[in-house]
C-alpha cells in the first residue's frame, strides 16, 4: 500500500520532474547526435547509442518503485503477488513459464532494470533488456525498422521504446476498433 | 470565291426547307438535341456525379458509344473498297454517302468525348504549342489527332466532289480519288488506335490482348455496312441515285465474312480466357456469366451475340441474304448486336472488377441517357442536313443551273426517319 | 515525351497573347468564367500554363492567388508553396504486411492531412463517429483485408470489412495507395502532360491542367487514382492550412487526384502522415538512394513483395514481411 505523506508526495513529484527533464534532455541531445551516430553506429565499431524516446509509459503514481520497495526485503520466491501488482500478476503473459518479475526488474535498486549480465539499466533504456531476447528485433528497431517513427525522414526521428507499443507483462499487441469502412460507389451521389 | 459563297447558301437554302416530313423529323432531331442540352447543363453544374461512373468504373456510356461510333466512322469510308473492287456503278455517290457517315460519326464522337470529361473549358490544353498535346505518347493524343484528321479529310472529300457536281462540273479524279486512298487507311488507322487506346492498358486484362484491334476492324466492318445498306435502301427509294440489288448483296456477303471472323475472334478470346482460367478471366466472367452475384451486363451481352449469330446466318445463306425482309432485320441486329458488344460491352468489363477486385455494377443514369440521346440526335442531324443537300445535288435536282433559273425542287423526302 | 524545351520569354509572351485571344472569344460564349458550381473558373485561372512553362514570377503570382483565394474561402491563412524536389533523393515507401492490423489509421489520417473531400451531405455533423464517417467519401488508401490461407489475390479481397476489432483471426491486410512507379503507367497516357514523375519519384498532378478525361484512372493497376466526380467539400475548421500546390491544395470539380507521399510533408524532411499515425509502425519511408535510409535496410534485409511485379510499373512502394 502506499502510505505517503504530504512531504513524500512532493517528493516523488519533484523526483519525477527530473527524471523528466533528465530524459528529454537526453533525448535532444541524442537527437541531435542522431544521424552522426547512426553512421557511427553503422562502422566498424559497435557503440551502444541514445535513441531519443519519451519517457517510459509509468502507470500513474507508480514511479519511482523505490518509493514502496526501499523499505522491503528482497523476496527472490517466484510466486503469485497478492498485495500489490496482482493485475501484473494475473495477466502476465510473456513467457510465464520461463520468467518473473526479478528476471528484469533489478531485485536491489527497483528503480532500474537488470540485464542478464547484471547491468542496471534506467527504464529510459529498457530496449536494451527487451533487445537481449527480441534480437532480430531490437536489430530492425534501432535502424527505425521495427516499430513507428515520427518527425523527419532525413533527420531527427523521434522514437518510442518498446513498452510504448507492447505491454512489457503482456507483449501481443492488442487489436483496435478499425476505422470505418470507404464509402460504397453505389452510395457515392 | 464568290461561287463557293453562293454554293453556301445555296445549301443553306436547301437544308432549311423541305417536307413536312421533314420539318418534323428535324425538329424532332432538335428537339432531342434540346433535351440533352439541358441534361448536359445539369451535369456541368453539379459535375460528373450526375452520372454513374465513379473511381471504379470511370468510363462508362459515353466513352462507349464514342467506340462504337468510331467503329461506324470507320467501316462507312471502307466501303468505298467493295465499291471500287466491285465496280459499283454510282461509286462516287456512295463514297460521298459514306463520307458523309463519316463525318457525321465524327462529331459524335468528338462531342461524346467532350460530354465525358471533367473539365471541357480547358479544351485548348490538348492543342499542341498553345497547349501540351501529349504525343505521340499518349494514345489518347494520336486519337485527338487521327480523329480530327479523319473529320477533316472526309468532310474535304464530299464537300468538293459535290461542290463540283453542284457546278455540273467532273470532279477532278486527282484530287479526290488521292484523298479517298488516304481515307481507307486513315479509316483503319481510327480504329486501330482507338483499339489500342484500351489495348495499351496492361493494368486492365481484358483489353489487354492484342486480338482487340483485330476484333475492333471486324466488328465494324459488320455495323458500318449494316448501317449503310438501310441508307442505301432509303436513298434509292427517295431519290433517283441507282444503287444495284446486286451491289447491297454483295455488301452484305462481305458482312457475313466480316461476322464470321469477328465471331471466330472472340471464340478465340472465349478459348483463351476460360482455358487457361488465370485471374485474368474475372471480367469475362463477370460479363458473360455473372461474378459473385453481379450480372448486370449477361443478358445484354448474351442478346448481343445471339443477334450477332442469327444475322451471320441471315446474311450467309444467299436465300435470306438476297431476301429484303430478312437482310434489314439481319442490319438491325448486327447494329444492336455490335453496339452492345462494342460499347458497353467492351468497356465496362474493363472495369469490372476493379483493378483492387471490387465489383461496382454501372449502369448509366438518366442524366447520361438523356446527353447521349442529344448526342445521336446531333449526329443524326447532322447527318440529315448533309443528306439533304448532297442527295438532290447527286441525283442532279440541284444544281448551280437549276438554281439560277429558280427550278426549286420540291416533296424530297425524309432521308432517315 | 515531353520535350523539355526551354521557352524563351519572347515565346511565352505570345503565347500568353495568343491564349487571350481565344480566351476572349472563347469567354464571350462558351466558357463559364464568372463562378458556375462545378466549373468554378476564373478568367486567370483559365489562362493559366502548365506548370512546368510557368516562370518563377509567374508561379509566385499564382501561389499567392492562390493563398488569398483559400484564406478567403477557408477563413484561415492557409500557405500554397511549391517547395521543388530535394536533389539526390527518391522517395519510397515500405510497407510491413506481417505488421498492418487493418485499422484503416492511415487512411484517415491521409484524408485530414491531404484535404480530401468529405461527404458533401454531411455538412453538419454532431459525433466523432459523424466526423469520421464524413470522411469515408474519397479515400487515397484502400485497405484490402485477404484470408491468409489463399493469400495475396485481390479478386477474393474485401474492402468494407467492419469487425468490432482487427486483426481477425486468419485475416491479414494489405493497404493499397499509389506505389509512385517508375515506369508509371499513368503519366504515359495522360494526353496533356497534366502528370508526370517528378525526379524525387513522386507522380504528381497540376490540377489546373488536367482535363478530367480519366484515362490515367484506366491505366493504373493499383486503383491509386481518383476523381473528383463533384466539387470538393472541407469543412473549414478541418482545413489543412500548409499546402502544397502539387499536394494537398483543395482541389477542383473535375480533375483527378492521387497520392503524393505527402509532398508538403517530405519535400521539408517530414515523414508521410500515413506514416506518422501507424499504431503497428509498419509503415516506412525514405531516400531510396541513402543506403542507410530506412528504406535500403528494409529491401536489403528483407523479404519484399512488389505488388502486380508483372506490369513492370517499377513501384517505389515495397510491400515486406518485417518478421
Amino acid at each position: 500500500m502506499k502510505r505517503g505523506s504530504r512531504l513524500s508526495g512532493i517528493f516523488i513529484v519533484s523526483l519525477l520532474f527530473i527524471v523528466v527533464s533528465f530524459v528529454l534532455v537526453t533525448a535532444a541531445r541524442a537527437a541531435e547526435e542522431g544521424k552522426k551516430e547512426h553512421r557511427k553506429a553503422s562502422g566498424k565499431k559497435r557503440v551502444e547509442r541514445q535513441f531519443p524516446v519519451p519517457p517510459p509509459p509509468f502507470s500513474e503514481g507508480i514511479f519511482p518503485c523505490s518509493d514502496c520497495h526501499e523499505d522491503m526485503e528482497v523476496n527472490t520466491e517466484r510466486r503469485e503477488l497478492e498485495d500489490e501488482h496482482v493485475e501484473i500478476s494475473r495477466s502476465f503473459d510473456h513467457a510465464p513459464e520461463q520468467r518473473w518479475c526479478l528476471d528484469c526488474h533489478d531485485p536491489n535498486d527497483r528503480d532500474y532494470l537488470r540485464l542478464a549480465s547484471g547491468e542496471k539499466i534506467p527504464f529510459s533504456e529498457s530496449y536494451r533488456l527487451c533487445g537481449q531476447c527480441h534480437g532480430d528485433k531490437y536489430r530492425d528497431w534501432k535502424v527505425g525498422v521495427h516499430g513507428k517513427r515520427t518527425g523527419n525522414w532525413n533527420g531527427d526521428k523521434q522514437y518510442l521504446l518498446c513498452a510504448h507499443c507492447h505491454n512489457p507483462h503482456s507483449p501481443r499487441f492488442k487489436p483496435l476498433k478499425p476505422m470505418p469502412p470507404p464509402t460504397p460507389p453505389a452510395e457515392i451521389k | 470565291m464568290k461561287n463557293a459563297w453562293r454554293f453556301f447558301l445555296e445549301t443553306l437554302r436547301v437544308s432549311l426547307t423541305g417536307s413536312k416530313k421533314y420539318y418534323l423529323w428535324v425538329g424532332f432531331l432538335l428537339f432531342c438535341i434540346f433535351v440533352g442540352a439541358l441534361a448536359y447543363v445539369h451535369q456541368l453544374k453539379n459535375g460528373l456525379i450526375v452520372t454513374a461512373m465513379r473511381d471504379e468504373v470511370s468510363w462508362g456510356f459515353y466513352i462507349s458509344n464514342f467506340t462504337f461510333l468510331v467503329g461506324v466512322a470507320a467501316a462507312a469510308v471502307l466501303l468505298v473498297i467493295p465499291a471500287y473492287i466491285y465496280n459499283f456503278k454510282p461509286i462516287k455517290e456512295i463514297a460521298v454517302l459514306g463520307e458523309l457517315l463519316a463525318v457525321s460519326a465524327m462529331v459524335m464522337c468528338l462531342v461524346f468525348v467532350t460530354v465525358d470529361i471533367g473539365r471541357p473549358d480547358r479544351f485548348w490544353h490538348l492543342i499542341p504549342k498553345l497547349g501540351m498535346l501529349h504525343f505521340p505518347t499518349s494514345l489518347l493524343s494520336w486519337d485527338v489527332i487521327v480523329l480530327n484528321g479523319y473529320l477533316i479529310i472526309n468532310l474535304c472529300i464530299a464537300v468538293y466532289i459535290l461542290y463540283k457536281m453542284y457546278h455540273n462540273e467532273e470532279p477532278n479524279k486527282n484530287v479526290y480519288w488521292p484523298l479517298i486512298l488516304i481515307s481507307i487507311p486513315w479509316a483503319v488507322s481510327i480504329h486501330t488506335v482507338t483499339a489500342f487506346l484500351y489495348n495499351g492498358l496492361a493494368a486492365r486484362p481484358f483489353w489487354n490482348a492484342s486480338i482487340l484491334a483485330p476484333r475492333f476492324l471486324a466488328s465494324a466492318f459488320c455495323s458500318g455496312p449494316a448501317f449503310m445498306l438501310i441508307i442505301f435502301q432509303i436513298v434509292r427509294k427517295v431519290s433517283n441515285i441507282e444503287i444495284s440489288d446486286k451491289a447491297i448483296f454483295k455488301v452484305a456477303e462481305l458482312i457475313a465474312y466480316s461476322m464470321f471472323i469477328n465471331l471466330f475472334l472472340l471464340g478465340a478470346e472465349w478459348f483463351k480466357e476460360y482455358y487457361s482460367d488465370t485471374v485474368h478471366i474475372a471480367s469475362m466472367k463477370y460479363l458473360y456469366e455473372g461474378l459473385k452475384g453481379h450480372s448486370a451486363l449477361v443478358p445484354w451481352i448474351w442478346a448481343a451475340t445471339i443477334f450477332n449469330v442469327i444475322a451471320f446466318f441471315l446474311f450467309l445463306i444467299p436465300k435470306t441474304r438476297e431476301n429484303f425482309l430478312t437482310l434489314n432485320i439481319g442490319c438491325v441486329l448486327i447494329f444492336i448486336g455490335v453496339y452492345i458488344e462494342k460499347g458497353m460491352g467492351l468497356v465496362v468489363p474493363g472495369f469490372t472488377p476493379d483493378v483492387l477486385g471490387e465489383i461496382y455494377e454501372y449502369s448509366p443514369t438518366n442524366t447520361e441517357l438523356l446527353v447521349s440521346l442529344g448526342v445521336w440526335a446531333l449526329g443524326l442531324l447532322v447527318y440529315t442536313l448533309l443528306l439533304k443537300v448532297a442527295i438532290p445535288i447527286q441525283t442532279g435536282e440541284f444544281r448551280v443551273d437549276k438554281v439560277a433559273r429558280r427550278e426549286v425542287p420540291e416533296g424530297e423526302q425524309v432521308p432517315a426517319s | 515525351m515531353f520535350r523539355k524545351k526551354k521557352y524563351t520569354e519572347a515565346e511565352r509572351r505570345s503565347r500568353r497573347k495568343f491564349i487571350k485571344a481565344i480566351a476572349a472569344v472563347a469567354a464571350a460564349g462558351i466558357v463559364p468564367h464568372r463562378k458556375a458550381e462545378a466549373l468554378d473558373v476564373t478568367w486567370e485561372e483559365w489562362t493559366q500554363q502548365h506548370f512546368k512553362r510557368l516562370t518563377k514570377e509567374e508561379l509566385e503570382r499564382i501561389l499567392k492567388r492562390l493563398e488569398e483565394k483559400y484564406t478567403r474561402e477557408y477563413g484561415k491563412k492557409v500557405s500554397v508553396t511549391a517547395e521543388p524536389p530535394i536533389p539526390g533523393v527518391t522517395f519510397a515507401y515500405a510497407l510491413d504486411l506481417s505488421r498492418c492490423i487493418g485499422c484503416r489509421r492511415c487512411v484517415y489520417a491521409c484524408v485530414t492531412e491531404i484535404n480530401q473531400s468529405r461527404n458533401p451531405h454531411m455538412k453538419t455533423v454532431k459525433t466523432t463517429e459523424e466526423v469520421n464517417r464524413r470522411k469515408s467519401w474519397l479515400q487515397w488508401i484502400r485497405v484490402l483485408e485477404m484470408e491468409k490461407v489463399k493469400g495475396i489475390n485481390v479478386e477474393e479481397a474485401e474492402i468494407y470489412y467492419n469487425p468490432p476489432k482487427v486483426p481477425e483471426e486468419g485475416k491479414f491486410y494489405m493497404p493499397v495507395q499509389c506505389q509512385q512507379c517508375n515506369n508509371p503507367p499513368c503519366t504515359k497516357v495522360c494526353p496533356v502532360v497534366a502528370t508526370w514523375k517528378e525526379p524525387d519519384g513522386i507522380v504528381v498532378v497540376d490540377y489546373n491542367w488536367c482535363i478530367g478525361c480519366r484515362y490515367c484512372m484506366a491505366a493504373c493497376p493499383y486503383g491509386a487514382r481518383h476523381f473528383n466526380w463533384v466539387k470538393p467539400f472541407i469543412p473549414k475548421d478541418e482545413l489543412n492550412p500548409r499546402t502544397h500546390y502539387l499536394g494537398n491544395r483543395p482541389r477542383y470539380a473535375g480533375v483527378v487526384e492521387k497520392c503524393t507521399f505527402c509532398v508538403q510533408r517530405s519535400r521539408n524532411g517530414r515523414y508521410p502522415a500515413c506514416v506518422e499515425i501507424c499504431p503497428v509502425g509498419a509503415r516506412k519511408f525514405g531516400n531510396l538512394n541513402d543506403p542507410e535510409s530506412e528504406i535500403r535496410y528494409i529491401i536489403e534485409n528483407k523479404r519484399v513483395y512488389i505488388f502486380k511485379e508483372e506490369l513492370n510499373t517499377q513501384p517505389k512502394f515495397f510491400y515486406f514481411f518485417g518478421v
